[in-house]
């Protein structure tokens, strides 16, 4: 879809080299924090920002030079953008206008888009008279109704209220599911990102970190970035002596292929297990001293030294901060990170 | 959310832009940019025996400006210049003190109301200056009673009206200008947080101390623009002063104004404009000292 | 107790800015023909305008003048506003082109006054419209309504949601599409009380056509302020009165639409 993208605004270099392909019909999520470039990188396939260096691929085609409003993709805009001066109906109707679609048509295709998004009691409704989960689907039968190649979500929950959100995102899904349309979106927010269940895609700096399917990017980050950057995994520092890798909590082993001599290791606050009888025998058993214990009601958080490591356990256990508690540490779910560019 | 540091984008110059804001413009520097810098110009020029301009330099406008004439010193120029500040600094003031309880009563209002009275001070802000210093003409009219009662009072001969005078010049400034002070003031004295004075007051601070110290800070804002929207054009009336005013109370205005007209002395009436005009750059930059970062809301 | 002084300026600085206003209505009924006592309810003022010829005359030059020059700057100005808005212009070109816009706003209008006279002292060389009479009337009204509109029609324009325009670039509409049904429609109430508060501009303004004006070309205000030179008749009440309405009228309508959406 895109290749070798480079974007600056002035000095600033926001997209650097870039690449990134979405196959037709997948619900794709660019995730990042705030001044990522994963909005830029949007822009740049609506067109609405021009490429520095690099291609913008469509179905194929090289459409780097088009512009906006001749790519046969279209945007759900943040704000949702909608016209304030013009009907639901006037709203939807907008791009078929623009390319001069005879009337008939226009009213066939935008009527099916009123039926499709619920939306057949607010034609004559102008925006401001509209609540904000259905201004959203205005904003997406306005894009639907083109029948673009790629549909393009800007943040498209940002604007609604958190208590709507979840169920506006699974609408969401039920419209993907129903169309053959491609969706990229854009979030800051992990969860909603794993929410979509399509493959998803962790930027920083104008980078793309890692790419792939949610479980995949969560269970094995690539980097500290993103072990981090999606709730925080433990991460710990390691020197390899053979097999062993050694860390402040003792010598742990990985099934990871390690490859530096010196870096990080990760594992998630959940994966690891509290023992209640101790067998020393086995590798990955340590020992940990208890600093701080959180009860969250559905889970526990301990706060361990050294480390400090975090564990995330079942509400069962309630050890004492001073307590001295007996950990494994699952090979498989130990997580060898690459070390990061600088 | 803003997730990228350049948003929105706006298109290069183009032709299209050229053409949108190139008349525009063009017609504002030909006629009013460059004219000004002109009358800076013609304020180092002197006057011809016909009253044409010469071009050769010279600083006599700008000693006349200090008061040497043709006959040596004399304080009549620089007595209508402090009388112009003296004047505008008297509007100003009584705009303050009208301004402040005026705005006050209005944010204590209910919004709706508010609204009300906002258009209420914003309408004689619209209406034709002369018109309105002609209302005033008949209000201090012989034959009415606000004239006999100051002739009651042996404060006039009896049967002469209350114009010319000192009086009624700063009537008919202060009601001219009032809507000047009050709507930027209104902006700041709107968005003042009730409980900062709360909660001075719960401190025992005397209202005079509150003034000072609680409501004056944070009303600076509004107060410097409006001072700036009725200091600097109060210097500049000449419509007010001329007909309520009477020769005794001209001001560099009607200076100016007569420069222009009767005296035929462009570069004399040039080095008053370009006075004027300096004084109209200070105190705007003074504003920006003060309130950095700041736009006027208060232009319209 | 406090609020009750608070109210009674308010109350009193009302009283004081319309007693004017009020004054000359209330004259402009008044049957006496000299002096100032009432001496009952008549409308003839108001008929014996329509039989004076020089009140005629500048009714129709401040009109003319008023019309003429709101077309003119409406145009302008928001050709203007949109060039200014719409563009990313260099640093110092932004702030050399504000200052210019800003010049009628921020200076007295005597300086713009002479300004214009002196400008005009020039260009009369080039072309006989720079005459003082009543184009160089409407060319010295343009320059300063232009500033007003761009003002009103950039406050608009920035107020707009800028991912509207690019909404509707990237739902296939082409720039003049995208002009002719977005953004201008959506910048019409800027340009509308843009182009009545210069109307209003226009129909007020005292001291540059004071200056400006030629013998031919005497618009309402300087026909109001000379017959006050002249002495007060009761016609000069019911012209004041009626300018005053139509301003007043003028400015609400323009306050409407400079408050709705």
């Amino acid at each position: 879809m895109v290749a070798q993208v480079n974007k600056s605004f002035g000095n600033h270099r926001v997209l650097n080299d870039v690449s990134l392909a979405v196959s037709k019909g997948e619900f794709f999520t660019l995730l990042g924090p705030s001044g990522c470039g994963k909005t830029t990188l949007l822009r740049l396939i609506a067109g609405l920002e021009s490429v520095d260096s690099g291609m913008v691929f469509l179905g194929g085609q090289d459409v780097t030079a088009v512009p906006a409003n001749k790519r046969q993709v279209n945007t759900v805009f943040q704000s949702y953008a909608l016209f304030p001066h013009f009907n639901v109906i006037e709203n939807i109707a907008f791009g078929l206008k623009a390319r001069k679609f005879a009337p008939s048509e226009i009213n066939s295709r935008v009527n099916r888009m009123l039926e499709m998004l619920k939306l057949e009691d607010f034609g004559k409704r102008f925006p401001n008279q509209l609540s904000g989960g259905q201004k959203q689907r205005v904003a997406l039968a306005r894009a639907l109704v083109n029948e673009p190649s790629v549909l393009l979500l800007d943040e498209p929950m940002s604007a609604l209220d958190p208590h709507l959100r979840t169920q506006v995102q699974a609408e969401l899904l039920d419209l993907h599911r129903k169309i053959d349309t491609t969706f990229v979106m854009v979030t800051h927010d992990q969860s909603e990102a794993m929410f979509m269940g399509g493959r998803l895609a962790v930027m920083k700096d104008g980078q793309m970190v890692q790419i792939g399917a949610p479980r995949e990017v969560y269970s094995r980050p690539k980097n500290k970035f993103v072990a981090e950057f999606l709730w925080g995994a433990n991460i710990l520092p390691a020197t390899r002596e053979g097999d062993w890798l050694m860390t402040t909590l003792g010598p742990l082993k990985t099934e990871d292929r390690v490859t530096w001599s010196e870096g990080h290791l990760a594992i998630r606050p959940e994966l690891i297990v509290l023992e209640d009888r101790p067998e020393r025998a086995k590798d990955n058993f340590v020992q940990a001293t208890v600093i701080q214990t959180i009860y969250r009601g559905p889970s526990v958080e301990l706060l361990l030294d050294p480390g400090p490591v975090k564990v995330v356990t079942s509400p069962r256990f309630n050890p004492q901060p001073g307590e001295t508690v007996s950990l494994f540490i699952p090979p498989a779910d130990l997580v060898a990170l690459e070390s990061q560019a600088a | 959310m803003d997730s990228s540091p350049a948003r929105p984008k706006k298109p290069k110059i183009g032709l299209a832009t050229w053409l949108a804001a190139g008349p525009g413009l063009l017609w504002l520097t030909l006629l009013l940019a460059i004219p000004c810098l002109a009358l800076i110009a013609m304020a180092f020029a002197s006057r011809g025996q016909y009253g044409e301009v010469v071009w050769s330099f010279s600083l006599d406008n700008l000693k006349r400006l200090i008061g040497y004439g043709l006959f040596g010193w004399s304080p009549d120029l620089i007595f209508i210049l402090l009388r112009s500040l003296l004047v505008a600094a008297i509007t100003t003031l009584l705009c303050v003190f009208i301004a402040y309880p005026l705005t006050f009563h209005m944010a204590s209002r209910k919004p709706s109301i508010r609204v009300f009275w906002l258009i209420l001070v914003i309408v004689p802000f619209w209406t034709n200056v002369v018109v309105r210093t002609y209302g005033w003409l008949l209000i201090l009219g012989p034959q009415l009673p606000p004239a006999q009662l100051a002739a009651y009072l042996g404060l006039i001969p009896p049967g002469s009206a209350l114009y010319p005078g000192s009086f009624a010049v700063y009537l008919g400034m202060t009601t001219t200008f009032l809507p000047f002070m009050a709507l930027p003031l209104y902006a700041s004295v709107e968005r003042l947080d009730q409980d900062i004075l709360e909660a001075a007051r719960d401190l025992y601070a005397n209202p005079f101390l509150i003034f000072w110290r609680v409501i004056l800070p944070q009303t600076t804002p509004g107060l410097s623009v409006g001072v700036i929207m009725t200091f600097v054009p109060a210097m500049a009336m000449f419509v007010v002063t001329d007909i309520l005013g009477g020769a005794k109370n001209m001001l560099i205005g009607n200076l100016i104004q007569q420069q222009f007209s009767q005296a035929r002395d462009w570069p004399f009436g040039a080095a008053l404009s370009m006075g004027l005009m300096l004084f109209t750059l200070l105190s705007l930059s003074f504003r920006r000292l003060k309130t950095p970062g700041q736009k006027d809301p208060s232009l319209l | 107790m406090k609020a009750r002084i608070l109210a009674l300026v308010a109350y009193s600085s009302l009283i004081l800015m319309y007693l004017p206003c009020l004054a000359v209505a209330v004259f402009s009924v008044n049957k006496a023909r000299f002096g100032l006592n009432w001496k009952g309810f008549t409308l003839n003022w108001y008929q014996r305008l329509f039989e004076n010829e020089a009140i005629l005359e500048a009714t129709y030059n401040s009109l003319l003048v008023a019309v003429i020059t709101t077309v003119i700057a409406t145009v302008i100005g928001t050709a203007l506003a949109l060039g200014l808005e719409r563009a990313t212009w260099p640093k110092p070109c932004q702030r050399l082109f504000d200052v210019i816009v800003n010049i009628p706003v921020v200076v007295p209008d005597i300086i713009m006054a002479v300004a214009l006279v002196l400008a005009f002292s020039v260009l009369r060389h080039l072309s006989s419209v720079f005459e003082l009479g009543l184009a160089a009337l409407i060319i010295s009204h343009v320059t300063f309504q232009i500033s007003f509109v761009t003002l009103v029609v950039r406050g608009r324009l920035a107020s707009l949601n800028p991912e509207t325009r690019e909404a509707a670039w990237d739902l296939f509409a082409t720039r003049f599409y995208n002009f002719r049904r977005v953004t201008l429609p959506l910048i019409m109430p800027g340009v509308l009380a843009g182009a009545m508060l210069a109307f209003t501009l226009s129909l007020d303004d005292f001291i540059i056509s004071f200056f400006i004006h030629g013998p031919e070309s005497v618009t309402l205000p300087i026909y109001i302020f000379s017959s006050l030179k002249r002495g007060l008749t009761p016609e000069t009440n019911a012209l004041s009165t009626l300018m005053l309405l139509a301003t007043v009228i003028l400015a609400l309508l323009a306050e409407r639409l400079t408050r709705k959406l």
